[in-house]
């Protein structure tokens, strides 16, 4: 049980609840959970007697008795009305959290979330161009602030759930979806694709970070830089091979020449906790063993395997750490 | 030449006993030989392929539900690839939905209908043997591109545009969207057949309100099945033809729309579950009678509820969507409607249990597992009542909490109730009775096995496993709570291979049943176990809603059907008055030829559509040597 209640308060867990969205759901399960365990304890009750209580005796299956036909039929009668009272209460008490839930508010920070196979690109967009990033597979929001997530998908249909601050929104092809939520509590939450879409589904993770609202505001200004420049030899390297590799046809870094736009964002992968869209943390041996051999990590994976000197993999290796 | 002059046919009236039975059997019995044995048209000789066949599709899925309980017993595992887990995920769906619950419980019905409304055989016994080769052409077109590795990938589902051509260029899509149409022809040729022998086909006497309690769950079912499965066919063609000749129906880009898709597909799949249960409900109703030693609490109610329930089932197939970003006061609608069908399923539960209050019990193993059944559905139902919460919804939805609910509600609302049935109508089927010993083994693995593998999975979505995920990472916490559902699956699985084990063993060496050997109340008991070709001597006269226990010595019957040539009595719809004598087609090969020609069209048309061409004329001669004028004496009418 002790076991139980920790695998409870996980960082995907619809019932360790720290943003307002999902503390409410959890309200009207809990209501619900109640009410489902009360009628079925019931129903079990009134089997378990009714296969232990005295019987008649003699196997004469038409011999009812009259009375008990009509007694039983006033108690199923007054059972089936109940059992509509129940559930016509519970459809209120569902509307009633579903308001809140989806309650909107005008002043919500706004993102966009575009769903790739299989990873998240997180586009902070700002009126002035400048003010305005790109990211990959971290969401990073500020703590008591809404947050309105707009959900579209580059290929096929994605959900983004994160059980910790609120339930799920498909992302679907051709139309625009959105979602409101509110951290209440600073962390690291994880959130996960929840539609099949395709081979790697089961690796399609992404980490919501809230952080104190000053502190989002420093990372937001951090994050409107383009990358900073290798300092080193060996990350002035890890750049030209970047960009000779082929690295650069698919994935952007901003402020270098480095502009492709099918993989994932990479300006500052340095600072990112995990790779691939959640499937490992984020290290020097994580991040070498993923260029090197994706299809290994992640089979079917869109990133090709490229060819690389073991000498030029610790290279670029060593400019996207770098890139923080 | 005058009608005087024939000679007066042969009727059932002048002969009796022994004489009438061989004479009988010799008119409607099935021609020997292998070429024989293809060309039957008794119901229950197809009735019986049509079980076994579904019960090797529950073999063949179980067994990936197994592979699938090895990979996830543990964080990433490579027993399986992703793109294998792939490909058996939805092959156990697909086989389960579309190859065993749905074929199985019609199955059933095609044995058991024609005896339990008094008949000689089904209506459109042709028809009837053409279903059962589609349904088994489909199964094994599916199964053998599997072998393949041409298996669908994209789920039982199969959402676009994931299954489109663009984001799925092979063969797998189509096979699952061509396996559709072989299974839809084969339920919809079923459902007509049960329907025109309910309405058509009764005893005389066996008026509206004395059908048994399973016969009205088949109809029911059998009217949902022909409104349901023209969407998934509308909705399987479309992508079909997306796929193959460039239409647009669900791509967003040049007007069409992936959640038409989604609506199209749950508007069948919704009422799917109920074409999967209601049947179940029928079965529950009569293991109960019988072994609660009464009727069935509520004749009335229990029918209405289950017409409510077929009703209802057709208003609901939007909380399949509630997060594919729908107005909220929709939603919330959906959501009233949803939770409505709890009153006409609450219904039936109460009508069971004071079934059993009242009753005798006998506690033999179909008993035992309707027990099973209402302990496990009621949960299932409850966890139902919180997924059509939009608010709860939008957490468990395409979670492994969904997983478990739809479990508790397929498995305990129709497998349970269709093993009990095994056991119940074993005896009748094969003649001999199923072990009582390995029985009650089977029914307490089953039980205990089912909940510790898919109780577990509750807690698992409420801690944020989703579905169809091939493998999940260490650090999930989910490790313990799927070894422990992996190790359930393997004793629920055990409990199946117990029931082979009984039925392969009880078919030799079993106690012999004899006609009644439950002292049950309807008339399919009234006859010998295995049932003559012609299922009845002469057609009994119906009085009683509980025929056998109403009259229990001397049922009386009527006579003067044909004794030379296969004759069946139609009767009015509602009081089932004797109408008119009506021929019943002998055997023929040519349901088999028709078939075989369908396949090849259906399988080639993914290829190509010229097969939609040239696959036309072989049907057509397959059509009208199926037709053709036999000079029988109905023709010269």
């Amino acid at each position: 049980m002790a076991c139980l209640l920790a695998a409870c308060a996980g960082r995907q867990s619809a019932l360790d609840p720290q943003g307002l969205q999902s503390e409410q759901i959890q309200q009207t399960l809990f209501i619900f959970l109640a009410v489902a365990a009360a009628v079925w304890i019931a129903v079990v009750i009134v089997l378990a007697l009714s296969m232990v209580r005295r019987k008649r005796l003699a196997d004469q299956p038409l011999d009812l008795h009259q009375g008990f036909e009509e007694r039983t039929g006033r108690v199923i009668l007054g059972l089936g009305i109940a059992t509509t009272v129940i559930v016509l209460g519970l459809s209120i008490v569902s509307y009633a959290g579903q308001r809140t839930v989806f309650a909107k508010d005008e002043h919500a920070l706004t993102l966009k979330i575009i769903g790739h196979q299989w990873w998240w690109e997180v586009r902070y967009e700002d009126d002035s161009p400048h003010r305005s990033f790109v990211t990959a597979n971290e969401i990073r929001i500020p703590t008591g602030r809404p947050v309105k997530v707009e959900l579209e998908t580059a290929d096929v249909i994605h959900s983004f759930w994160v059980p910790s601050l609120t339930g799920k929104m498909d992302l679907i092809t051709g139309q625009k979806n959105e979602l409101q939520f509110t951290a209440k509590n600073a962390g690291v939450y994880r959130g996960q694709c929840a539609e099949f879409c395709g081979l790697q589904h089961a690796h399609m993770a992404f980490a919501v970070i809230a952080l104190p609202p000053d502190e989002f505001a420093r990372w937001r200004d951090h994050e409107n830089q383009g990358a900073s420049s290798p300092t080193d030899k060996l990350g002035k390297q890890g750049e030209a091979l970047f960009r000779a590799r082929g690295c650069a046809l698919c994935h952007n870094i901003s402020g270098t020449l480095a502009g492709g736009q099918f993989g994932p964002d990479l300006t500052h992968i340095g600072s990112r906790t995990t790779i691939a869209a959640g499937t490992l943390p984020n290290t020097p041996a994580t991040l070498g063993a993923w260029i090197a051999d994706p299809q290994h990590i992640k089979p079917g994976s869109l990133m090709p395997k490229m060819p690389l000197q073991s000498g030029e993999l610790i290279t670029i290796i060593h400019y996207l750490e770098q890139l923080k | 030449m005058s009608m005087a002059a024939e000679p007066r046919e042969l009727r059932d009236d002048v002969l009796n006993g022994l004489q009438l039975s061989t004479q009988l059997e010799r008119v409607w019995r099935t021609p020997s030989g292998f070429l024989g044995a293809l060309m039957s048209v008794d119901h229950k000789v197809v009735g019986r392929r049509y079980i076994v066949t579904a019960f090797v599709f529950l073999l063949l899925g179980g067994i990936l539900a197994v592979l699938m309980r090895i990979q996830l017993a543990g964080p990433e595992k490579t027993f399986l690839s992703a793109d294998k887990y792939n490909q058996v995920f939805t092959m156990h769906g697909s086989t389960m939905m579309f190859l065993f619950a749905v074929p199985v419980m019609e199955a059933f019905a095609v044995y058991l209908v024609p005896l339990m409304v008094g008949t000689r055989n089904i209506a459109f016994p042709r028809l009837n043997a053409f279903s059962y080769w589609m349904f088994l052409f489909g199964g094994c077109f599916l199964w053998i591109s599997f072998a393949l590795n041409v298996g669908p990938d994209v789920g039982w589902f199969a959402y676009v545009p994931l299954s489109s051509l663009q984001y799925t260029p092979t063969k797998r899509p189509d096979v699952w969207a061509q396996m559709i149409t072989f299974t839809e022809v084969a339920a919809l040729a079923v459902s007509v057949e049960i329907i025109v022998t309910v309405f058509k086909q009764r005893a005389p006497g066996m008026t509206l309100d004395r059908i048994p309690l399973f016969v009205w769950a088949m109809l029911v079912t059998s009217f949902l099945v022909m409104f349901a499965m023209p969407s998934i066919m509308v909705a399987s063609t479309s992508l079909i033809l997306d796929r193959l000749v460039n239409t647009r129906f669900y791509d967003s880009s040049s007007g069409g729309h992936p959640l038409l898709w989604q609506h199209l597909f749950w508007f069948f799949g919704h009422p799917e579950v109920y074409i999967i249960f209601i049947p179940g409900t029928g079965m529950v109703s009569a293991i109960l009678a019988t072994f609660a030693r009464r009727p069935v609490v509520g004749y009335p109610v229990v029918i209405l509820s289950l017409i409510a329930t077929g009703f209802l089932s057709f208003g609901l197939w939007v909380h399949h969507m509630f997060v594919t970003g729908l107005p909220q006061l929709g939603a919330g609608l959906f959501t009233a409607s949803s939770m409505l069908i709890a009153v006409p399923s609450g219904l039936q539960i109460f009508c069971w249990l004071a079934t059993l209050w009242d009753g005798r019990p006998v506690y033999r193993t179909p008993l035992l597992f309707v027990i099973g059944f209402v302990v496990i559905f009621v949960l299932g139902g409850l966890s139902g009542v919180m997924v059509a919460s939009v608010p709860i919804d939008t957490q468990v939805h395409d979670t492994y909490f969904v997983v478990a609910h739809f479990h508790y509600v397929l498995i305990g609302g129709a497998v349970f109730p269709l093993i009990g049935a095994v056991y119940y109508w074993f005896p009748k089927i094969a003649g001999r009775m199923l072990s009582e010993r390995l029985g009650r083994w089977n029914f307490w693995l089953a039980f205990i096995g089912f909940n510790v593998a898919f109780f577990p999975m509750h807690i698992l979505g409420l801690i944020g496993m989703p579905r169809r995920v091939y493998t999940y990472t260490a650090d999930m916490d989910w490790a313990h709570l799927n070894l422990l559902s992996s190790g359930g699956a393997l004793i629920f699985a055990l409990s199946f291979a117990l029931l082979l084990v009984n039925v392969i063993y009880s078919l030799r060496k079993g106690e012999l049943a004899g006609d009644n050997p439950w002292n049950a109340s309807t008339l399919e008991w009234a006859t010998a176990s295995p049932p003559p070709p012609q299922n009845f001597d002469r057609i009994p006269v119906v009085k009683h809603r509980d025929p056998l226990w109403a009259d229990n010595e001397s049922l009386p019957v009527v006579a003067g059907l044909s004794a030379e040539r296969r004759e069946v009595l139609l009767t009015s719809l509602a009081e089932a008055e004797p109408q008119i004598r009506e021929a019943s087609p002998e055997p023929s090969i040519w349901p088999l030829l028709t078939a075989i020609a369908t396949t090849v069209f259906f399988i080639g048309s993914i290829f190509t559509p010229w097969a939609v061409l040239w696959g036309t004329p072989p049907m057509a001669v397959a059509l009208i040597g199926w037709f053709w004028p036999t000079g029988s004496k109905e023709d010269e009418e």
